[in-house]
């Protein structure tokens, strides 16, 4: 059993939650860019998310879940003291920051959650960070003091604009490469983007003409997390690739987003039931 | 005076029908009744055959003549001088090429039914009331750790904490039991014998980490810095393979692991837990060992209207367990032998709709003996299905070895041990599965025994 120490909404809509919990063989070697799995109780799913801060001396992991389905919005009504029956990881390779100089990284909703580890460590690197986050409206926005403290440049954006910029993160990186071109300064040397397949998919197309390597952080249905079931599959440059152990960051110029978009939906169905079936039941809990 | 039946007493079995949607135990195991008459089968021959064809010598005429006796503490006491795990192995063990294989009584008939009266001794001593404690053998203050909870790391873990170790498994699932928890199906072995073991294990004293998996949540050289003497890996062989042919990522292509595990370990058949499964109507699983007749009959209990096996060579050559062919028959399990798959289709909205067969014939027998499929040219089909899982084998994975240095590799992506598990790297020992690729629950056993000696020795020599 593992116990939740810390249990905080990040936006007003309450659709993110950050969560530490104590898991000292997790926190030892946690990196940004790996992600844990978790089981809530014994007949729970094993639920993937990434990891968005540790603790190393406390023994703590953190993360920042979205209420996306039937798990997750369970997740939001555990109580801070409470405990979740499993967590394993770090999972995953962590993102690469080695002898970069000068990134960009974009977020889009939860994204943004899994962006800002990497942003943050590498702001602390000397890395320089441009930081785009986008959200569908300011009711939803998260981490709005935590981006900033963590890069050069914010730019935030809602597809309605209630809050920062009005438009999509395509267009704002777009301006951002193009800005730089302008006047002169030196080019992204990487772009990381993290958020829904779609806005990867389009971020992918803005990049590919001027040639600055994109890496995107993937999150098909995982099982064991392992390599063990490879469920988690992707197609990447051709080959296929368990997106794990191989990943979750892959090059966002060589992804098959066609396959990734289509497998994503394959469970719908079920899951769309799942999560309807417990609203309605017990209204959230499972046990009553 | 022997009991001279040319066959086996019969074992008691759910009706096929009932079974093939129910996820309860198919075989139903000897009455005592049975199983003395079955005893009374054996010769008790002064040089047991029977024995070489153990890979662990159970002392199998000893046993069977205390059934006879009907003194089936006895009995338990001689299996388990030599077995640890005798309710596993009794279920799935492939008798038919091991012990069986070898008894005097199949030169006429057929063999003495050991595997059957190993499984009654230990269900009935597992079932017994008032069961002596299980003592916690005195700590020599040595520690060893050990990877993986599988039956290599467990037969070893058990040994090491009777020898007095201070044993530690660490298991990257939130369950233990390796493949006989995640892999073989509750209708084959019931996961309460597997638990009922490793409690077992843990009243003795060994203490087990789940949800760490090693080379992540800790290295091979982190243990020897916590102050490890010796670490033992049994990780198993849980990489799937994949066929390498057009389709294979389409929607409704699942490993077998993908399968089983969610089905197994995480009970999707149940109503209760969470895990989402797709309802199948028409299955093609590819390959015919264990795995596949496992998948098969998974996916049959999951309401599929037909399930098919795909399998490049003929019904002589099927690797599976006899029993578990048999079982998958008599479920209606559809045999489409010497047929190669080449491609998978699928349709607009990228879901499987149908895998493309080539007929085979048998050719020339190959450097073992098995007879080598050759392709009719033209004769390619389509079968019509939404779901293909692929079952043709799994190998080592490769997480120790990317994170551990000093091991050598096998060119199949097992780690290099020798008989008793040692490997190039000092105080770093190895069995199982994680060595010789898939293989078999009493040779991984018998490798996690072999380990356990060494270490002893190892521990012991450094003083
Ligand atoms: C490597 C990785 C990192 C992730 N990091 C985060 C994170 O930091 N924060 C966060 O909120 N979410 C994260 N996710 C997504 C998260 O795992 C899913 O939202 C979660 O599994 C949904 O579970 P559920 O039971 O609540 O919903 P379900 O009812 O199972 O599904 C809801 C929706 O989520 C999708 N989904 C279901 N299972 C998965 C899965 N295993 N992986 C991806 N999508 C899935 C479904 O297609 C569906 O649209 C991550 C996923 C992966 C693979
Ligand atoms: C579906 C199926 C059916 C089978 N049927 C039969 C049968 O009928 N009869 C028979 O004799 N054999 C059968 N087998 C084969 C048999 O189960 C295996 O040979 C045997 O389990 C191997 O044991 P092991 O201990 O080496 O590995 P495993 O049982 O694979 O156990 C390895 C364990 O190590 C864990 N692990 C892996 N990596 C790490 C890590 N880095 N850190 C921590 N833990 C880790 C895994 O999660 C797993 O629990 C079957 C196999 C399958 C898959
Ligand atoms: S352990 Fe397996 S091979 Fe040995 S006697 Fe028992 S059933 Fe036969
Ligand atoms: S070979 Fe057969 S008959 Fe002889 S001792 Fe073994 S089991 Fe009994
Ligand atoms: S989640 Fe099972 S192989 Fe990646």
């Amino acid at each position: 059993m593992y116990k939740v120490v810390t249990k905080r909404f990040l936006n007003d809509a309450k659709t993110i939650c950050l969560f530490e919990i104590e898991a000292p063989l997790i926190a030892r070697h946690a990196q940004a860019g790996q992600f844990v799995i978790f089981r809530l109780d014994e007949q729970g799913e094993r639920v993937p998310v990434s990891v968005a801060g540790y603790d190393r001396e406390k023994g703590t992991v953190t993360v920042m879940v979205q209420a996306a389905g039937r798990t997750t919005k369970m997740l939001h009504t555990v109580a801070e003291g409470d405990y979740i029956t499993d967590i394993v990881g770090p999972l995953g390779k962590a993102t690469e920051m080695d002898g970069l100089k000068k990134v960009c990284v974009v977020g889009g909703g939860v994204g943004c959650a899994i962006a800002y580890p990497i942003a943050k460590e590498m702001h602390e690197r000397g890395i320089e960070v441009t930081f785009i986050g986008g959200f569908r409206s300011a009711d939803i926005v998260i981490l709005k003091e935590e981006l900033k403290a963590a890069s050069d440049k914010l730019i935030m954006c809602t597809d309605d604009g209630t809050y920062g910029e009005k438009g999509f993160t395509t267009v704002f990186l777009k301006q951002e490469i193009d800005a730089n071109i302008a006047e002169g300064r030196p080019q992204f040397d990487r772009v990381i983007a993290i958020g829904p397949d779609i806005m990867m998919k389009f971020l992918a197309d803005v990049t590919r003409p001027y040639g600055i390597k994109t890496i995107i952080s993937l999150d098909p249905i995982m099982v064991d997390g392992t390599g063990m079931c490879g469920g988690c599959r992707v197609i990447v440059g051709g080959e296929t690739k368990f997106a794990c152990v191989d990943g979750p960051d892959f090059d966002a110029h060589e992804v098959d987003f066609d396959s990734l978009l289509k497998r994503a939906a394959f469970y719908k169905d079920e899951q769309d039931a799942a999560a309807q079936h417990i609203c309605n039941m017990t209204g959230g809990k499972r046990n009553g | 005076m022997a009991n001279m039946k040319m066959e086996k007493n019969p074992m008691p079995e759910q009706d096929p029908i009932v079974r093939a949607s129910n996820f309860d135990e198919v075989a139903l195991g000897y009455s005592a009744e049975a199983a003395i008459d079955e005893a009374k089968r054996c010769l008790n021959c002064r040089d047991p055959r029977c024995r070489t064809g153990c890979p662990v010598s159970v002392r199998i005429p000893e046993f069977i003549a205390k059934v006879a006796e009907g003194d089936f503490d006895a009995a338990y006491d001689i299996i388990t001088s030599t077995n640890s795990l005798p309710a596993v192995c009794g279920r799935v063990c492939p008798q038919e090429k091991q012990c069986e294989s070898k008894c005097v009584r199949s030169i006429k008939g057929e063999s003495v039914g050991i595997g059957r009266l190993e499984r009654f001794v230990a269900d009935y001593h597992m079932n017994k009331k008032g069961k002596a404690k299980i003592e916690e053998p005195e700590s020599n203050g040595h520690r060893v750790a050990i990877v993986g909870s599988g039956p290599a790391g467990l037969t070893c873990a058990g040994d090491l904490r009777k020898l007095g170790y201070d044993v530690t498994v660490f298991e990257a699932f939130h369950k233990s039991g390796g493949v006989l928890v995640y892999g073989i199906p509750q209708f084959r072995l019931p996961k309460e014998i597997v638990a009922a073991e490793i409690d077992n294990l843990k009243a003795m004293g060994v203490k087990i980490v789940n949800n760490a998996i090693v080379g992540k949540s800790e290295t091979v050289d982190e243990l020897f810095e916590d102050g490890f003497e010796a670490v033992f890996i049994g990780s198993g062989a849980g990489l799937p393979q994949f066929l390498h042919i057009p389709g294979e990522n389409l929607l409704g292509v699942y490993s077998a692991n993908e399968l089983l595990t969610r089905v197994n370990l995480m009970k999707a058949y149940r109503d209760d837990y969470d895990t989402p499964i797709k309802h199948f109507g028409r299955v093609a699983v590819v390959g015919a060992g264990n795995v596949a007749m496992d998948a098969a009959r998974v996916a049959k209990r999951l309401g599929a209207e037909h399930v098919y096996i795909c399998y490049r060579r003929g019904r002589d050559e099927l690797p599976a367990r006899k029993e578990e062919v048999e079982h998958a028959e008599a479920e209606g399990i559809e045999f489409n032998l010497l047929n190669n798959p080449v491609a998978i289709h699928g349709g607009e909205d990228g879901h499987v709709t149908g895998i493309e067969l080539v007929r085979q014939e048998l050719g020339e027998p190959d450097e073992k003996g098995r007879r080598k499929p050759v392709a009719v040219e033209g004769s390619n089909w389509i079968l019509d299905v939404d779901t293909v899982v692929i079952a043709i084998g799994t190998s080592p994975n490769p997480l120790i070895r990317n994170t551990t240095e000093g091991l050598t590799f096998t060119k199949k992506g097992g780690i290099e041990a020798d008989e008793g598990g040692v490997t190039a790297r000092e105080g770093v020992f190895a069995g199982g599965d994680a060595v010789t690729g898939s293989a078999t629950v009493i040779l991984a056993m018998g490798a996690g025994k072999a380990g356990a000696k060494s270490i002893d020795k190892y521990i012991k020599s450094k003083g």
